[in-house]
């Protein structure tokens, strides 16, 4: 692990200079706050947590990172779910927390300008009285922050239509991991140059800390329609959803949840769902005479694919409430199971029987019980991996799984992550996923924005490789003479 | 030296795929000295990299249409093409993704996904002859944006070849995945100055049930700008909308609507309450064929205007961005600067703030027009790129002033192309 050296009192104390003493936490019981994020089972204690509140402060701090080479890494809200805010040993934590102003509303060119701080909902918030909304909506877009969402690139489950994160983000300022400050792409379309926008977004913290983010935001469609259909198994909701597809409709969303994840999610919040071995929410919006001619389509073809009970939200509590069932699923899970894992694995939409079938004989043999949420449009899977902690070696067990699954997404043709992001948890499947040459090759875009892999170093790939200026004209890092990292 | 060089590539690729070059290959009047076309993906890697190790400037070509965009290259030695990699790979028509090689034409590409009703929903110039290679390196694209997206929010996934024989794949084959670095999205837009694109992955969408497009004049461009700010913030679900400028006749928009015939009729009404005293039109689908009109038609000789332009002045059409809300302002803009230096001009705009900027008159009228127009779009957070200049034209840099990106760019440039080998001299400040 490439990690610098434990902080010195010099720095600290430089860090409080620029902070004020609010603004870095070190004592241990405040810093088990930051040992980990969404992703609880992995840990490691930060040596401080730095709390700025400008553009100036991350830079200042990021400087003496550079400086003194010293790992660091950007958290927003803490809410990722593959530990990409897991601190790095002997590294320091830089909360955005408190960088959360909405700094420019836009409204006749649809851009919104904010902090990396600020709350994904609050942007929604702040221009909906413009009938306007931030299309990305991760399921915990009421406490996750914009900044979290750029480092992962969040999507949710209208990304279907509306794109992800990165669709929405049109510009950045970032402080790079020397300290300097780029602004990347920018209000208008199509800046000069190569899209560094469009590589950041995602890019999980290894590449440098956004401290602006640029946003496009959209105007709310006409009408929304909300139908929900009960199949005899994901199977028939699957041949639902490519029949939906083929009939060449883009609806807002199509969600599905197999019985067990339905069981949570009645015994969490009483979404009043139908009991059935496969449930379908499809969500469709624009002009009324489009939506209203399209939901009889979709009514049909759920019917004729087994759905033996379809319902229509009514009125927008109705409709809430059934959004609500569905994303409180993960959450919901705690209640038919002391622990669980959530995996984020995408498949080509068409492997969905075959890859719901290989998971539930991967259940069976390993007797562990596998909950199902996915964004169905996409072929997003969200399975969730059920066990008891107590139980020696279920949670290897039920991690091991969460793995195979995985696998079975790349033989499918599909991707290790969706919207989660690969972190610290995943980073071990990238070499599954891709070849080594591809992974070499973002190595070496790193390397352009971060050569002393200061940022979020231990993240994504599975290997750290070391950035040498020249072949030839570098001094081996002592890793790299220990055998324990590589070189371009 | 040449034949040796090029017995080289020979022995690499067999004599098929190496040949000598005609005037008509010379690259924004550079004479490059031979062609290569590499059957496989794998032979251009191998290509590339003995370009590389020759110390070669190579000029990554596909279909040609847009091969003169950017600044003249400051050397090039051999064009590399994609023509040979024209197949259509895989089209997973039921997951809407299509897999394909880079030399493929984008009408072929739509001729094969209209098979099962799809497309790829992007209106980018010359169709017939423009390759998937060249339209994501130029990053070219149409009204169709406003409602699908940009090239960058179309591809999923991309391989790419870089000088040092690397081949690597980015992306995948699905729409949503976020793992890894998103390299298709740094190739799109690159002018081939960071790796060649052998290969493309990209979503897909239905083509359209039915389509109806309204034409709408407007009095002067002030009220141009009110309709177009009007229309962005109704509840329509229009797919496109332009906006035609000139200089003798007053500025007109047209609307796209697409979906079911019910859905249109809806909207087609609405459109006319929000436009009332503006007079309204049924168009002909041809309006959206305004871009592709602006230039001279391709292989006809740079500085003579063809088509409605009689007169054979130098011409010159630049790629310009703005905030949708200066439209009217850059209109003024235009018209002050081409005023003053007597020029006939002609613009385009979306409501992206994308736009186009076609010019015509005495080269030296035209550079001073440009300079002065970059100025003030630049001033307010906008750009200009001048994509077709006469022949015998003064210094003028195609892209414009860089931000302070630059040298990240460069350092990005410096991982993947250390030895400048691809497209040299032709893109953003040398990049």
């Amino acid at each position: 692990m490439l990690t610098g050296m434990p902080l010195d009192g010099r720095i600290v104390h430089e860090f409080r200079s620029i902070l004020g003493h609010s603004g870095v936490i070190s004592s241990p019981e405040e810093l088990h706050t930051y040992e980990c994020d969404g992703l609880t089972n992995f840990r490691v204690m930060p040596c401080a947590v730095l709390l700025p509140t400008s553009t100036e402060q991350v830079q200042a701090i990021v400087h003496i990172c550079h400086r003194e080479k010293i790992p660091f890494v950007a958290r927003g809200s803490g809410t990722g779910l593959s530990g990409g805010a897991l601190p790095v040993e002997n590294g320091i934590v830089l909360s955005l927390a408190r960088m959360n102003r909405i700094l420019e509303v836009d409204i006749p060119n649809a851009r919104v300008v904010v902090e990396p701080g600020v709350i994904n909902l609050d942007v929604t918030g702040r221009v909906q009285g413009h009938e306007y909304f931030y299309a990305p909506d991760p399921s915990s877009q009421s406490v996750c922050s914009i900044g979290g969402n750029v480092a992962e690139n969040s999507g949710g489950a209208h990304c279907l239509k509306y794109g992800f994160t990165t669709t929405h983000v049109l510009g950045l300022e970032v402080v790079l991991p020397d300290g300097s400050l780029v602004h990347l792409g920018g209000k208008t379309l199509d800046t000069p140059g190569y899209d560094l926008a469009g590589v950041f977004v995602g890019s999980e913290g290894t590449l440098g800390v956004a401290t602006k983010i640029i946003l496009r935001i959209v105007k709310r469609p006409e009408c929304v329609r909300t139908l929900l259909a009960a199949f005899p198994s994901t199977n028939e909701a699957g041949a639902a959803v490519s029949g939906i597809i083929a009939a060449g409709m883009l609806p807002a969303a199509i969600e599905m949840m197999d019985n067990l994840a339905i069981q949570a999610a009645e015994a969490a919040v009483h979404a009043n769902y139908p009991d059935c071995g496969g449930l379908l929410l499809v969500e469709l919006d624009g002009p009324v005479a489009e939506v209203e001619a399209l939901l009889i389509h979709v009514e049909e073809i759920s019917r004729s694919n087994g759905a033996w009970e379809i319902r229509v939200a009514q009125t927008d509590a109705e409709r809430a409430l059934v959004w609500k069932g569905r994303k409180a699923a993960f959450a919901a899970v705690g209640r038919i199971s002391p622990n669980y894992i959530v995996q984020d694995g995408v498949i080509p939409r068409t492997a969905l029987p075959q890859v719901m079938s290989e998971i539930e004989r991967l259940s069976k043999e390993n007797g562990l019980r596998v909950a199902n949420v996915f964004h169905a449009g996409d072929g997003n899977l969200h399975p969730l991996v059920l066990y008891d902690r107590r139980i020696p070696g279920q949670e290897d067990a039920a991690l091991a799984l969460s793995f195979k699954i995985l696998e079975l997404c790349i033989a499918a043709g599909g991707s290790i992550t969706g919207e989660h992001g690969v972190g610290e948890e995943k980073k071990s499947m990238m070499g599954k996923m891709f070849a080594e040459p591809d992974l070499a090759t973002m190595q070496r875009v790193r390397c352009a924005f971060d050569p002393f892999q200061l940022s979020n170093p231990t993240k994504v790939f599975p290997t750290p490789r070391l950035c040498g200026e020249k072949p030839g004209e570098y001094v081996p890092h002592p890793l790299e003479t220990a055998g324990l990292a590589e070189r371009f | 030296m040449l034949n040796e060089t090029e017995n080289l590539f020979r022995g690499l690729l067999g004599s098929e795929a190496v040949h000598r070059t005609s005037p008509a290959d010379a690259v924004s009047a550079v004479q490059p000295q031979f062609i290569v076309e590499p059957a496989t993906e794998q032979q251009l890697a191998a290509a590339l990299r003995l370009a590389h190790e020759s110390k070669l400037a190579v000029i990554p070509r596909g279909g040609g249409t847009k091969l003169s965009w950017g600044n003249p290259p400051s050397r090039a030695d051999l064009l590399l093409s994609t023509a040979r990699l024209n197949r259509v790979l895989e089209h997973a028509w039921a997951d809407l993704t299509v897999t394909i090689g880079a030399g493929c034409t984008i009408q072929t590409l739509q001729q094969t996904l209209a098979q099962h009703g799809q497309r790829l929903a992007l209106d980018p110039l010359w169709p017939e002859k423009a390759t998937v290679g060249g339209i994501l390196s130029t990053n070219d694209s149409g009204a169709l944006r406003l409602r699908f997206g940009a090239l960058r929010d179309l591809i999923i996934g991309v391989t790419i070849a870089l000088p040092d024989g690397t081949l690597a794949s980015s992306g995948g084959k699905v729409v949503k995945n976020v793992a890894g670095y998103d390299l298709p999205k740094l190739a799109t837009g690159a002018l081939g100055t960071l790796g060649v694109i052998t290969r493309a992955v990209f979503r897909l969408h239905p083509l359209p049930r039915n389509t109806r497009s309204f034409s709408v004049s407007a009095g002067h461009p002030d009220q141009a700008q009110k309709l177009v700010l009007a229309i962005q913030d109704s509840k329509l679900a229009h797919v496109a909308l332009q906006i035609h400028f000139r200089a003798e006749t007053p500025p007109s928009l047209d609307v796209l609507f697409e979906g079911p015939e019910a859905g249109l009729d809806a909207q087609a009404t609405q459109l006319r309450s929000l436009c009332q005293s503006a007079g309204i039109s049924e168009a002909s689908p041809n309006v959206w064929n305004a871009r592709q009109n602006l230039w001279p038609p391709p292989n006809s000789a740079a500085g003579v205007a063809l088509g409605d332009s009689p007169e054979a002045f130098p011409l010159a059409i630049a790629k310009i961005s703005i905030l949708p809300a200066d439209l009217a302002g850059t209109i003024a803009l235009i018209r002050r600067a081409a005023d003053s230096s007597h020029l006939r001009w002609k613009s385009l705009l979306y409501a992206t703030g994308l736009g186009w900027l076609r010019l015509e008159g005495p080269a030296e009228n035209v550079h001073h027009a440009l300079i002065s127009l970059r100025r003030n779009l630049e001033k307010s957070g906008g750009s200009l790129a001048l994509l077709h200049r006469p022949a015998a034209f003064p210094a003028f840099d195609a892209w414009g002033t860089p931000a302070d990106s630059l040298p990240l760019m460069q350092a990005v440039k410096r991982q993947l192309d250390p030895s400048h080998i691809l497209n040299p001299g032709r893109f953003l400040s040398g990049l």
